[in-house]
């Protein structure tokens, strides 16, 4: 694994009185599997916004390859290849798979309004390449039955699929994935477990992965940081970040719903 | 419009995308299209063509605000005031610097586009209500201004006169002429919509409208792709202001009006919010709900109401009706005529192997 891919830097992150991000820092490398974990409230959910550009930071950088991305819009952000899922879901629920789908290749199309309205020429050709795209996608997550399905109707696992099917749709060289697992079933979790090695290996796809099952943390990510109350309290393997006692302190002075994630090792 | 998908087996990626990829749909377009276009305006009388007329002009309105209110989410109280915006345009161009029909129509457009989106720019920072107020502003600031700068409007009443529209030297001077340039020009718009939506920029629209936190984080450029909206709105009301002001004859702001603004949204709630069938209907509807309405009035309104009372009454009733179907539509049925229409065809679509 080479130079970092996504660096941050001493990120400070706000809410009136509440501090969210106080002075964080971490990287991920190009093509790796980095776990953010922490109690609820630590601040992982607004990391991921502050990269994506959700959110504006007091103080910090956001850097990608090099380049500052801290003040770009999010939309710009996305166009650099930086692509994420929510963690309460964020379709378009109206809409088809397929349209969320190819709404994901949205930068990579470049039809305007003329092209489009005759539906000639470029706009055409465009609409049948990235529908051949999708269709890939489709494949890949195992989804053609549903894909002419409306979003909204889909169970909870589905729609999860269906977010990650978007993100990909981005080609992303950064894919930033906000507790994928969250309220599903087992074979659901193995599933997408498995989509996530399948997209780092086969793609070489950076993920940022923030998810509270220990048991996928300590499967899938290369490297862990931990965050608590705002800051990052440890980093490193797996297995060094499993055994901290820092950390141990962290979940066991928290709330019930984290500390059961880390099971017997407490 | 009527699909049948049984037996239907689509091989290549470019017949799954087509606009009506369904055959029976397809030759159900056809055939409307073929009606409208033949037997109709051939068989019909002036006073149905006229009334056809106000029905096509309607349309095209309503689409328009469809684009901006009901596919991408922006409410605007501005549309009257844009298509006034197109009236004006034409009706100067025309009249002063003797510029064709056609020229004058795209102008019109073009000026309503560039006016529409400088009104839209408050969208980047308000939604709902208040967006609702600010393109009220936009439509009064615009009303004011054609009745007080008396280079736009001319001074007299606010009016201006416009020549009969003329193609290369042909004078279109009948309802029947009439009823095909208005036609054609409303059939572009209706296939240029529909290619919109099945294409980037029209996913984009409503991508905005469902979840803009997700648009943006996906890389759509909210404020780029609102404005755009608002412009391809205004060019549709622009367009339409132009065929009002060349149908009636003369450009007056009286015609473009807060009520006219309302009417439009009444149509797109009660015709389907987001939908080109829902426009259609819609603005068939409540063309003809007045027209009907008289006929009845005036029939039977005799018995109970003296004649002078007849007039009063009839707009008062018609200002309930609508209040009352669009608070209908609002609570009842959200997805407008356009959803009832569709019920019905449902039905039929797999018809005879519903399951
Ligand atoms: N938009 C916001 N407005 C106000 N406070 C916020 C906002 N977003 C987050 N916070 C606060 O910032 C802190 C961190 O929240 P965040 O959502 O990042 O935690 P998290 O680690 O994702 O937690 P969880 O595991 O529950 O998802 C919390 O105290 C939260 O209440
Ligand atoms: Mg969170």
């Amino acid at each position: 694994m080479g130079a970092f891919h996504l660096t941050i830097e001493g990120l400070h992150v706000s809410f009136g009185g509440v501090k969210a991000l106080t002075g964080v820092s971490v990287s991920a490398k190009a093509g790796e599997i980095l776990a953010i974990i922490g109690p609820n409230g630590a601040g992982k959910t607004t990391l991921i916004n502050t990269i994506s550009g959700v959110y504006r930071p007091e103080k910090g950088r956001v850097r990608l390859d090099g380049q500052d991305i801290t003040h770009l819009p999010p939309h710009r952000i996305a166009g650099l290849g930086v692509a994420r899922t929510f963690q309460n879901i964020a379709l378009f629920k109206g809409m088809t798979v397929l349209d969320n789908l190819l709404l994901g290749r949205h930068v990579h199309m470049r039809a305007g309004v003329f092209a489009s309205s005759l539906y000639w020429g470029l706009a055409q050709k465009e609409e049948v390449q990235h529908r051949k795209f999708v269709e890939e996608i489709i494949h890949f997550l195992e989804i053609e039955p549903i894909r002419r399905k409306i979003v909204g109707r889909l169970p909870f696992g589905l729609q999860k699929r269906v977010e990650l099917g978007r993100a990909l749709a981005l080609q992303p060289k950064i894919l930033l994935l906000d507790e994928p697992m969250a309220g599903m079933n087992l074979e659901e979790k193995e599933d997408m477990a498995r989509f996530i090695l399948d997209v780092n290996e086969e793609w070489g796809t950076a993920i940022l992965l923030v998810e509270h099952d220990m048991e996928v943390v300590m499967d899938l990510s290369h490297r862990v940081a931990v965050l608590d109350l705002g800051r990052k309290i440890a980093e490193g393997t797996p297995n060094e970040v499993r055994d901290d006692p820092v950390v141990i302190q962290a979940y066991l002075g928290s709330r019930p719903r984290a500390a059961r994630g880390f099971g017997g090792d407490a | 419009m009527i699909n049948r998908e049984c037996g239907v087996l689509k091989t290549s990626y470019e017949a799954d995308m087509a606009l009506y990829p369904i055959p029976l749909a397809r030759s159900t377009v056809l055939g409307i299209a073929i009606i409208v276009f033949l037997p109709f305006p051939v068989l019909a009388n002036d006073y149905l063509l006229s009334v056809a007329n106000l029905v096509n002009i309607a349309i095209l309105g309503a689409l328009g605000l469809n684009i901006l209110t009901g596919y991408t989410g922006q409410v605007s109280l501005g549309h009257g005031a844009f298509m006034s915006v197109g009236a004006y345009t034409a009706a100067i161009l025309a009249t002063r610097y003797h510029l064709p029909f056609w020229l004058a129509l795209a102008a019109g457009g073009v000026m309503a586009a560039a006016v529409g989106s400088f009104f839209g720019i408050p969208s980047l920072r308000i939604k709902g209500l208040y967006l609702a107020i600010a393109t009220l502003a936009g439509q009064f600031i615009i009303e004011w201004s054609l009745n007080h700068i008396t280079w736009i409007s001319g001074g007299i009443q606010s009016s201006i006169y416009v020549p009969r529209p003329a193609l290369g030297g042909y004078v279109i001077n009948t309802q029947r002429g009439m009823y095909y340039l208005i036609l054609i020009v409303v059939s572009l718009g209706i296939v240029a919509a529909m290619n919109l939506f099945r294409t980037r920029v029209g996913r984009a629209f409503v991508a905005i409208r469902d979840h803009d936190v997700a648009a943006e984080i996906i890389g759509i450029n909210i404020f780029r792709y609102k404005l755009l909206s608002f412009a391809i709105s205004s060019f549709y009301a622009g367009v339409t202001g132009v065929l009002y002001t060349y149908y009636l004859g003369i450009a007056n702001y009286e015609q473009f009006t807060i009520v006219t603004s309302v009417n439009f949204l009444a149509m797109i709630i009660i015709g389907g919010l987001g939908s080109i069938l829902g426009s259609i209907f819609g603005a068939a509807f409540i063309t003809l709900l007045p027209i009907l309405l008289r006929y009845v009035v005036e029939g039977i309104g005799g018995l109970f109401f003296t004649i002078s009372d007849v007039a009063g009454v009839l707009t008062n009733l018609q200002l309930i009706l609508f209040g009352g179907l669009i608070i209908f539509f609002l609570i009842v049925e959200p997805d407008g005529l356009k959803k009832l229409w569709r019920n019905i065809t449902d039905y039929f679509r797999v018809w005879p192997f519903p399951y």
